[in-house]
């Protein structure tokens, strides 16, 4: 496995290439707290071309930060970064990971080429609210990484089904494809129910969305 | 700042009659960021704890605090993460900021304190005090208390193209923001930058403003704050959430509205904020002021500030 180093602002982020290959790339994104598979999961196995899986911020091998600032906006940047290495790819995205693979795939809709929500850790984020202020300050003695903060901070990460829909509307308006989504979540949190209301996509299995985007110039 | 490096012209910009530099200066450790504390006043007297604005750092305080120091007060203000004389992050976020502002706080008293804010200073401190009510006794919000003014008035098609456009705006950013630094420029150059956030400053206060905002290198001034911080922006966070928990502060509210129009003015109308006020509230709007009133009007904002805090005892 070869692993490219990226800058993202002052984070470098680990992109790990699993498997080499011609045409366009299947970008894998871990759900929270985990870190990216060593070699190329089952359920990706018919992707023919290239895979690759980035770490995001506090995660894996990329940068820990100090005192946290975690987001789900920053980890969109981490995935964008990735895709400015990579040009055209099908992210496929875990839990928090299958958040940001919606909310890069509206933000980048000309770039990504399919995304593909799974079941994860932390796809539920912290809900549709904000919940009563409070401040979490982790164990400062805990495990380096994944950092305590992106822990706390990324499952306290609000997301208003709104604000889902409104990544959703775009990658449907300006992708050009046909599906630019493909949900395989037996989870919905709010944000996931309004998108597939919207959009009234077909819960489908992530080998038939693999399958198809594969298919996607 | 060393003074040999100036020259006369600049030394001269680096006084500003009331404006006195801070009687003491010390830097605090939050999780990993250096956070740059000033203080005016006796040590001994009662905190008012400042948090500045965004883009903002303690030296716009420098005619402000000792104003409200001569009230008896001791007036503590600390440059945010990324701001002033602070050390950069890799990250910024909301939360990162009340941490820091709680960090700060806990450096100068374990007692109940006097908690005033601009802008988003005064946002970070609401959500500071409903975090941690026992650490604060009043507060005094400088124009950022929030507004629920509705989004423009457009079709679905087009908020998508606005929210495409924003999007790909600050993802641009991150991908360079490692390696930018701030354009350097005159410190004539700097004042006029700033007068456009700021029209109603007279020249003399704003080349003050950016001897301690900005710094001298050989090429010549920039601001300080970080590079990778820029204004605007998206999230998913909505102003509503805020404005309904006003109701819920524990502690005697003085709040500050700007009524002219600015750059970086929130325009929140004290009509808009009244039925979500606490109890003990009171909300003044100030004829004539934009967005950065105790900048613009240091003697009418700390009269304001003290004869509250007076009613108070």
């Amino acid at each position: 496995m070869k692993t490219i180093r990226l800058k993202h602002a002052r984070i470098e982020l680990a992109l790990h290439e699993l498997r080499a290959g011609d045409g366009r790339a299947l970008l894998l994104l871990h759900g929270l707290g985990e870190r990216s598979p060593r070699e190329v999961p089952a359920y990706a196995a018919a992707w023919s071309g290239p895979v690759f899986a980035v770490d995001f911020t506090g995660h894996g091998e990329s940068s820990l930060t100090s005192g946290g600032g975690y987001s789900a906006e920053v980890l969109m940047g981490d995935a964008d970064c990735a895709l400015r290495h990579l040009g055209r790819a099908t992210l496929l995205g875990r839990g928090l990971g299958a958040y940001i693979a919606l909310l890069i795939a509206g933000a980048r809709p000309t770039l990504v080429r399919g995304a593909i929500l799974c079941d994860g850790l932390g796809l539920a984020g912290g809900g549709a609210e904000a919940a009563t202020p409070s401040l979490v300050y982790p164990n400062p003695h805990a495990v380096a990484s994944p950092d305590p903060f992106a822990l706390v901070e990324l499952a306290r990460d609000v997301r208003p089904p709104d604000y889902a829909t409104a990544f959703w509307r775009q990658a449907n308006e300006l992708s050009g494809l046909e599906r630019p989504i493909a949900v395989c979540c037996a989870e919905r949190p709010d944000w996931l129910e309004a998108v597939l209301k919207e959009s009234e996509l077909r819960v489908t299995t992530v080998e038939d969305a693999v399958a198809e985007y594969a298919r996607v110039a | 700042m060393n003074d040999s490096s100036l020259d006369s012209d600049e030394r001269a910009a680096a006084s500003y009659p009331g404006a006195r530099l801070p009687d003491r200066r010390r830097t605090v450790k939050s999780f990993g960021v250096d956070l740059c504390v000033s203080e005016w006043g006796d040590e001994r007297a009662p905190v008012i704890f400042c948090s500045h604005g965004g883009f903002d750092f303690t030296g716009t305080f420098d005619v402000f605090a000792p104003l409200l120091a001569a009230g008896g007060y001791r007036v503590v203000v600390w440059d945010q993460r990324g701001h002033g004389d602070s050390g950069h992050a890799p990250l910024y976020s909301w939360d990162a900021d009340v941490r820091d502002l709680l960090t700060a706080l806990d450096s100068t008293t374990r007692e109940p304190a006097i908690l005033l804010g601009h802008s988003k200073g005064g946002s970070i401190s609401t959500y500071a005090i409903q975090a941690a009510p026992h650490r604060v006794r009043a507060f005094v919000n400088i124009d950022g208390m929030p507004s629920h003014r509705p989004p423009p008035d457009v079709a679905d098609h087009e908020r998508t193209k606005l929210l495409a456009t924003e999007l790909s705006g600050w993802l641009d950013h991150r991908r360079a923001a490692g390696d930018k630094v701030r354009r350097a420029d005159t410190l004539g150059g700097l004042a006029e930058n700033r007068a456009r956030q700021n029209p109603r400053l007279s020249k003399a206060w704003l080349r003050y403003l950016v001897t301690r905002g900005a710094r001298k290198d050989a090429d010549g001034w920039r601001w300080k704050i970080d590079p990778v911080l820029r204004p605007g922006g998206f999230g998913p966070w909505r102003a509503t959430w805020s404005m309904a928990r006003l109701a819920s502060l524990p502690v005697p509210l003085l709040g500050l509205l700007a009524t002219e129009s600015d750059p970086m003015g929130w325009e929140t109308r004290a009509s808009e904020v009244k039925p979500y006020l606490p109890r003990r509230a009171e909300v003044v709007e100030m004829k004539g002021v934009g967005h950065f009133i105790h900048i613009e009007q240091p003697e009418r904002t700390a009269k304001l500030v003290l004869d509250f805090l007076r009613n108070l005892a």
